[in-house]
């Protein structure tokens, strides 16, 4: 087995006991990227001198007396959080060249921890898509199938990890954007309870949905990269001034005696069969662990969908007001004033999705309108929040599929935005209700993997671990993709 | 269409704009969907989390340095930002 192929405990064993030391792992992965990425295209930024010399620190660190779990791991980061010195761009032009004057928290974390940030990586652009196709730089290609998309907008995270061009990756979820990738690149990856991990430094798209959170291999690997990165936050006041629980606690514990729901609205919603097929196969084993199955009802969910697509581009237009070429980033050449230079830059610097959500979202909250939209969606939100919280008196955790359907084709949804919106309708309502939710790979189907996503209450991410890791074992998937 | 360009600050292209009045009306179906919920005595949720009015006192703490704030200027003029003339 390659170093590049182990999992981020299994490298943490080795590092510990000097079987290996962070400079090899580093330079392990770094020539997988240059054997492999030009067919992925997974990252941005990779900068090779700058990773051995935080190898090296890392290195060094351990021989000053220190260990930890990610002493000389390396991880990579999404293009949306803030690396201090690394250009940050969000694969947008409009934030070409702009290099963070500081660390994003998460960052600041993983640096504590003696992680080794391997590099950036793609995206779509502002976290705004499910397919990764809106970035401006790049397109990323599935693992599993280059043919097809990794899924968005964390895609370069996911794939990445996939890849085995990183042990784990961060990335962003505020409709399912770390999970609808993980389920189509065949990873683990999980969007926190909301409030669990600090937004500071992670460019916002919308402020009340996004969450950072972990893609790995397996799901000890994912208790363990989100115990480096949960915690309060002075300077995110939407983080929860909560004590971290010990998230890996759990994990052999079985699911002997747990009742789980699954929505009858989120088994519907144009899941395709084979989707369907994999997802049942995952319950009868867990039936058949001992856990107690039943369905359950959320009819609010249902108008999830459109609720978030008030929401998101509502908050995101404010959010993205801030992109005006004046501070950072690109400035149009030739404008007549400033206004003519807000316009243009704007015009010039966002791509067409970004455009399109910002008009969306500022149409929504304009006078006359903002009770209607806006105000309607949040009072949805209400209703999705409510039914949740009924449903986790009956139930400790919610099952469904992650996508109604496995990777799709590159540019087979580009024409049409309503399909792309689709493929997050399994994924949305955690966002709106801030739920700890986990997508764990259930199988593949036609050689493609599929997710299998668990929910649970807020906080509850220590029921959360402890399912997946049942439905891990359930499931005995543990391919990696050939990328002879 | 053209009132919230210029709200959004986004110079559109009639190409751009024909387009998008079209996708904007087939996106805001997803607004008559969510009307169709009774929500007479619902209160409107922000966020879901239980953390509000977040505040702390009022005292200097980290500054970002001024060198660092222009770094990244696209036009830098003494210690300020250049920006075309307003008026």
């Amino acid at each position: 087995m390659e170093l590049f192929d182990l999992t981020i405990k299994q490298a943490s064993e080795r590092l510990s006991t000097r079987q290996i030391s962070s400079v090899e792992l580093a330079e392990s992965l770094l020539d997988r990227i240059e054997a492999v990425d030009d067919r992925i295209g997974a990252y941005l930024h990779v900068d090779r001198e700058d990773v051995l010399a935080r190898a090296r620190q890392a290195d060094e660190r351990r021989l000053a007396g220190e260990d930890g779990p990610l002493l000389g791991v390396p991880i990579a980061v999404k293009d949306n959080i803030c690396v201090k010195g690394v250009p940050t761009t969000c694969a947008s032009k409009i934030l070409e060249g702009f290099v963070p004057p500081y660390d994003a928290t998460v960052t600041i974390a993983l640096k504590k921890a003696g992680a080794v940030i391997i590099g950036k990586t793609n995206m779509d652009e502002f976290a705004m898509g499910s397919s990764t196709e809106n970035s401006s730089r790049q397109k990323t290609a599935n693992p599993w199938d280059t043919n097809r998309v990794p899924g968005g907008s964390s895609g370069g995270s996911a794939a990445a990890v996939s890849a085995s061009m990183a042990l784990g990756a961060l990335g962003s979820d505020t409709g399912g954007s770390i999970r609808q990738p993980a389920a189509f690149c065949g990873v683990v990856g999980l969007k926190p309870t909301y409030g669990m991990v600090s937004r500071y430094g992670l460019v916002a798209f919308a402020s009340s949905l996004d969450q950072i959170g972990p893609f790995t291999k397996d799901v000890a690997d994912s208790a363990l990269l989100l115990s480096a990165i949960a915690g309060h936050d002075r300077r995110d006041s939407t983080s929860v001034p909560r004590e971290v629980p010990d998230f890996a606690a759990s994990l052999e514990a079985g699911v002997e005696g747990l009742r789980f729901g699954v929505p009858e609205e989120l088994m519907g919603a144009g899941v395709h069969h084979e989707i369907r097929g994999a997802t049942e196969a995952i319950i009868d084993r867990l039936q058949s662990a001992g856990a107690v199955i039943e369905p359950a009802s959320l009819p609010a969910s249902v108008y999830g969908l459109s609720a978030y697509y008030i929401i998101a581009p509502a908050e995101a237009s404010s959010n993205l007001a801030r992109f005006d070429g004046v501070r950072y980033g690109y400035r149009a050449s030739g404008p007549s004033d400033m206004i003519d230079s807000y316009m243009k830059t704007r015009a010039e610097g966002f791509g067409p999705e970004v455009k399109r959500r910002i008009m969306l979202g500022t149409y929504a909250l304009s006078a006359g309108y903002y009770d209607a939209y806006y105000g309607q969606a949040q009072k949805v939100r209400t209703l999705i929040i409510q039914e949740f919280n009924s449903a986790f008196e009956r139930f400790d955790a919610l099952i469904c599929p992650t996508t109604p359907t496995t990777a799709f084709k590159l540019g087979a949804k580009t024409d049409d935005p309503l399909e792309m919106y689709m493929s997050d309708v399994l994924t949305i309502p955690a966002n709106l209700a801030g739920l700890p939710a986990i997508s764990v790979p259930a199988g593949l189907t036609d050689g493609l993997p599929a997710g299998f996503q668990i929910m649970t209450k807020h906080f509850d991410e220590q029921t959360l671990f402890r399912v997946a890791a049942a439905v891990e074992r359930a499931s005995g998937f543990t391919q990696r993709p050939n990328l002879l | 269409m053209d009132h919230v360009a210029l709200l959004a600050r986004l110079a559109l292209t009639d190409t751009e704009k024909d387009r998008l009045t079209t996708e904007l009306g087939q996106i805001l179906g997803h607004a008559e969907k969510i009307a169709e919920l009774d929500t007479a005595d619902v209160p409107p949720s922000a966020h879901a989390t239980e953390v509000v009015n977040v505040l702390r006192s009022d005292e200097v703490g980290e500054e970002l340095p001024l060198e660092a704030a222009l770094a990244n200027a696209p036009e830098r003029e003494d210690d300020a930002f250049g920006v075309p003339k307003i008026v």
